[in-house]
């Protein structure tokens, strides 16, 4: 069954991750008084994108080439083997906390490189912005790691999951609070939202994400944009479940689990998404020499866990 | 003799050869003759450290005993399973660097006395973790010394840099070599003899060990380029040949830590926590200042050269790490934590060989180092390209390279140890955590850099414009180096058992690690398979892959102008440089590196307001050496010139100090006795 789960999950991130996107831009647009575009307008744009020519701008190789492929694939990796809808995970050597992370870095790498390769001023920045925010996030998320896996006993997220939902109470002791509040900062960096990134702007200025994708056209912009949303759903979800894994299937679930879980996945998600749509409403994008502020004040939350861990046991 | 001894005597033997060849030989045949005994030395060498790992496994120990050789002491050696790993890491590096100087040396460097002195600097390197006596262990480490003093010196006549960086290290290594000296020495007198069996058996007071660990860990310590007493690694392997800074950054100082691990945790059996939280804070502050300045700096060997700090930080961590849990009694994580350090041995010197010998072929191609004014190497470098994006991928920690392995492996220990380490367990572990994931990020940015300013993008000078690949024979031991990366962080299963047997020297009676596919902890729980890994991202990028060719327009790739906000075509000098791609991390970090900055306005005769010119310059100098060094440099530098009023050349007054000290000896001895 742990492969359907599996194939399910990516299933689910592959198709839904544009819809989220649609559904978080729906949001804002309510709040903001505009009708907005409709939640498939994303998929729309994937089509279109899809249809267009592909381009080699002068002077790029095959660095520039694969990176998008290489931040697609690494998402989707992630996407088939943390619990979303399962905690069982057919690929059980790569399920680790530590792996994962390092996956999406390992795609966030592809891309930097990919923006270097152009040459342009632009991708110069993008990359270097992406590379500096990276870079400081890294500790955040291994020492939050490290106090959500005293827990367990192992940094195996099936198992961190898997423990979460047979004590649901211990989500409410100071170290799940602590360490959940600084894994959301760490969702946010990495998913170049508000306010550490403006996901819609293409102002030189402020803008990290989209400098770096600015050479790309097509079908290469297509699966840059598609992956992007997939690590938004793949990080949301990954929160959801570590925090609130209610209706995770476990090992050997039948048809029926699998189907709840799957439904409380995307309702899970899409609340988490119209709550960090809603709150990218009413704040504005810090100064980039402001964001350090920001994540070191996550990573001493994610130490406060971890000491909160020891003295409360 | 079995099988170990007649291996490494073969080694040894190899490199005798070399050394001869290498100075009777006829210059041209003396490159290939010299080279090639040199690699069959490392490859000898190799087999020697493996069978003695394997072989040790099984019991068998090889030892011995060469009165005949020194006076006084003899010469005694031994291979366990501990030394054995250290000498295979030396062969597989030696064969790697002595195939690449066979084509790297074509030009200036095929001098008699440099081409024989290599393979000396080898033999040392393989007798320092073979030898069984402090004797033995010290001649072969002042030979290391030596040895690698006069390869550093080969281009002293082309670049006056050469000659300073050989005196810092000079002078650093010999400092070490007199704490070393110190500390085993005391050790040696309070055990009564000086084969490291004595030293094993013996009991000394804790004053005594205490001051036998610190004098010798600060030897090591320098020798391994741990903080403070880095100073002389980023001035010497920028200066020194590429494939002896591959020699020097992979294996040479990989005996620091292996020093550490034989004093500290066999010789002196661990002794008290505190000891190895002193390692451990030392590791940290290593592993974060030396990737904080490799991030900063923009020349491709010095940024080398401070990731051999940030590693060999990570190892002490591991060690540190060990010999603390091994004092709190929780054995299952010490051996956990050591066999990652000795892991990380193993993949820093795999990826650091690549890296060293491809910025070797950079330099070679295009003259500079300066990541400022290469670029573009991507088209004219095709294959160094590639080796060096697969050494860059490696030493950045992320799947699927090997240093992904060995640090996964680390934090493994850490957090496994929390729930019995007490409460100083409980403070320090988290940091450390904290410590190795921002290097470990940082170490991302920087690689980044230095493949993607370096290698992408378009030349942004001459020189880079003018580059062309390297000969054969450097390609090929590059991509030897680089395979071995590659087998390491694919099937690290087959070669983390094999170090369970160098931690059973330590620690007896453990295993650390099982598994085929995936790298299964012993005692506590934790899986991960790079393999799988590996395996799972090939197919979905394939996949990927398939997608699009399926979904997308069927319609051929189109050059296109890049976007240059209609202001005409793009220039080389509009890309990012590696400076202004490290700019926004210097600024974050501005409190620790302090770096300085200088604008020089120029105006207009006449005018205050027309400027004629300004200059810019930025800097960011190596602060522990700015605030640590030069201060006691100059107090030196005044107390000898002070000294110099003592020495007027009147005879008299020599006669004088003469009459003074003897009396004063005679009055001193007369109280005295």
């Amino acid at each position: 069954m742990s492969v359907v789960g599996a194939t399910l999950q990516v299933v689910f991130v592959g198709v839904g991750a544009p819809l989220l996107v649609g559904v978080m831009r729906q949001a804002r647009a309510r709040l903001e008084g505009r009708a907005g575009a409709g939640i498939r307008q994303p998929w729309r744009d994937l089509r279109k994108l899809m249809r267009k020519q592909a381009i080699t701008p002068h002077g790029t190789g095959w660095v520039f080439r694969a990176a998008p492929l290489l931040l697609a694939g690494t998402t989707l990796v992630v996407a088939a083997v943390v619990p979303l809808v399962t905690t069982d995970s057919p690929l059980d050597g790569v399920a680790d906390l530590f792996a994962v992370t390092a996956l999406l870095a390992l795609g966030s790498v592809a891309l930097a490189l990919g923006a270097l390769d152009t040459g342009t001023a632009f991708g110069g920045m993008g990359a270097s912005r992406e590379m500096t925010v990276l870079a400081l996030v890294e500790p955040t998320i291994l020492v939050s790691t490290f106090a959500l896996s005293i827990k367990a006993g192992s940094t195996s997220l099936g198992a961190i999951v898997t423990a979460t939902a047979d004590n649901p109470l211990s989500v409410i002791s100071p170290v799940s609070v602590l360490a959940a509040i600084a894994l959301a900062i760490v969702t946010i960096a990495e998913t170049g939202r508000i306010p550490l990134d403006n996901p819609s702007t293409h102002l030189e200025l402020t803008m990290i994400h989209e400098a770096m994708v600015l050479e790309y056209a097509g079908p290469d912009l297509a699966l840059v944009e598609w992956a992007s949303a997939m690590r938004l759903s793949v990080l949301l979800g990954l929160l959801a479940g570590l925090f609130f894994p209610l209706g995770i299937a476990g090992a050997d679930a039948g048809p029926l689990a699998l189907a709840v879980a799957s439904i409380a996945l995307v309702l899970k998600v899409g609340v988490l998404g119209v709550v960090l749509a809603v709150g990218e409403v009413f704040m504005a994008k810090l100064r980039l020499f402001r964001v350090p502020e920001l994540l070191a004040g996550s990573f001493l939350l994610a130490l406060l866990a971890v000491a909160a861990s020891f003295f409360l046991a | 003799m079995n099988v170990v001894g007649t291996l490494f005597t073969v080694a040894l033997s190899c490199c005798a050869v070399a050394a001869l060849a290498a100075l009777v030989a006829p210059p041209r045949a003396r490159l290939h003759l010299a080279g090639w005994c040199t690699a069959a030395a490392g490859a000898a060498g190799a087999a020697a450290g493996v069978a003695a790992v394997v072989v040790a496994g099984a019991g068998q120990l090889w030892s011995a005993w060469l009165p005949e050789l020194l006076p006084l002491a003899g010469v005694r050696l031994a291979l366990d399973p501990l030394g054995g790993v250290f000498v295979a890491i030396t062969g597989v590096v030696t064969v790697c660097a002595a195939i690449y100087g066979i084509g790297y040396c074509a030009h200036g460097l095929d001098g008699r006395v440099f081409q024989a002195v290599l393979p000396l600097f080898v033999a040392a390197m393989l007798v320092v973790p073979a030898a069984a006596s402090v004797s033995t262990f010290l001649l072969a480490w002042e030979l290391m010394a030596t040895s690698s003093l006069v390869l550093l010196l080969a281009e002293h006549r082309r670049r006056a840099a050469v000659g300073r960086a050989g005196l810092w290290y000079a002078v650093m290594t010999h400092l070490g070599l007199v704490t070393i000296l110190a500390g085993l020495v005391t050790f040696a007198a309070g055990a009564g003899g000086e084969s490291f069996e004595q030293l094993r058996a013996a009991t000394l007071p804790p004053a005594a060990k205490t001051v036998a660990f610190l004098a010798t860990f600060a030897g090591f310590a320098s020798k391994a380029g741990i903080v403070p007493l880095h100073v002389w690694l980023p001035r010497a392997y920028p200066e020194a040949p590429s494939h002896v800074s591959a020699l020097m950054s992979a294996a040479m100082v990989n005996m620091g830590a292996y020093g550490v691990v034989r004093v500290g945790l066999d010789l002196l059996h661990v002794g008290p926590a505190w000891w190895w939280l002193l390692v451990l804070a030392a590791g940290a502050a290593s592993a974060l200042f030396g990737i904080l300045q490799a991030i900063v700096t923009s020349d491709l060997k010095r940024l080398l050269a401070y990731s051999s700090t940030e590693n060999l930080g990570l190892v002490l961590v591991g060690v540190g790490a060990a010999g603390f849990f091994a004092a709190s009694h929780l054995s299952v994580v010490a051996a956990l934590a050591l066999a990652a350090a000795l892991l990380h041995v193993v993949n820093h010197a795999a990826f650091k060989t690549v890296l060293f010998l491809s910025a070797g072929s950079v330099l070679h191609a295009t003259g500079t180092r300066d990541l400022d004014a290469l670029g573009g190497l991507r088209t004219r470098m095709p294959y160094t390209t590639v080796v060096f994006a697969v050494g860059a991928l490696c030493a950045s920690a992320l799947p699927p390279g090997n240093a992904f392995v060995s640090e996964w492996l680390l934090l493994q220990s850490l957090i496994h140890a929390v729930p019995g380490a007490g409460v100083v367990g409980v403070v320090t572990m988290p940091l450390a955590v904290g410590v190795i994931a921002l290097s470990a990020g940082l170490a991302v940015a920087t690689f980044v850099k230095a493949f993607g300013v370096g290698f992408l993008a378009r030349p942004r000078s001459a020189q880079a414009e003018r580059a062309s690949e390297s000969p054969l024979a450097m390609l090929g031991a590059t991509a030897l180096a680089a395979s071995g990366c590659a087998a390491l962080a694919l099937t690290p299963t087959l070669v983390v058992p094999a170090l369970g047997g160098a931690v059973g020297v330590v620690f007896p009676g453990r295993e650390v690690v099982s598994g085929e596919l995936a790298l299964r902890l012993a005692g506590v729980s934790g899986v991960i398979s790079p393999l799988l890994i590996a395996l799972a991202l090939m197919a979905a990028v394939v996949a990927v892959l398939g997608l699009v060719r399926v979904m997308a327009a069927r319609r051929a790739r189109r050059a296109a102008r890049l976007w240059d906000c209609g202001a005409g075509p793009m220039s080389a000098r509009m890309e990012y440089t590696a400076t202004s791609f490290a700019e926004p991390l210097q600024r974050v970090f501005d409190n620790v590196l302090a770096p300085e900055s200088d604008v020089a306005v120029t105006p207009v005769k006449e005018s205050a307001y027309l400027v004629e010119r300004v200059r810019f310059q930025a800097r960011v100098p190596d602060r522990i050496e700015h605030r640590l060094y030069d201060p006691l440099i100059a107090a030196v530098t005044v107390l000898g010139l002070g000294a110099r009023k003592l020495a007027t050349g009147s005879v008299h007054r020599y006669l004088g100090y003469g009459f003074w000290a003897l009396t004063g000896a005679l009055i001193v001895l007369v109280v005295l006795w």
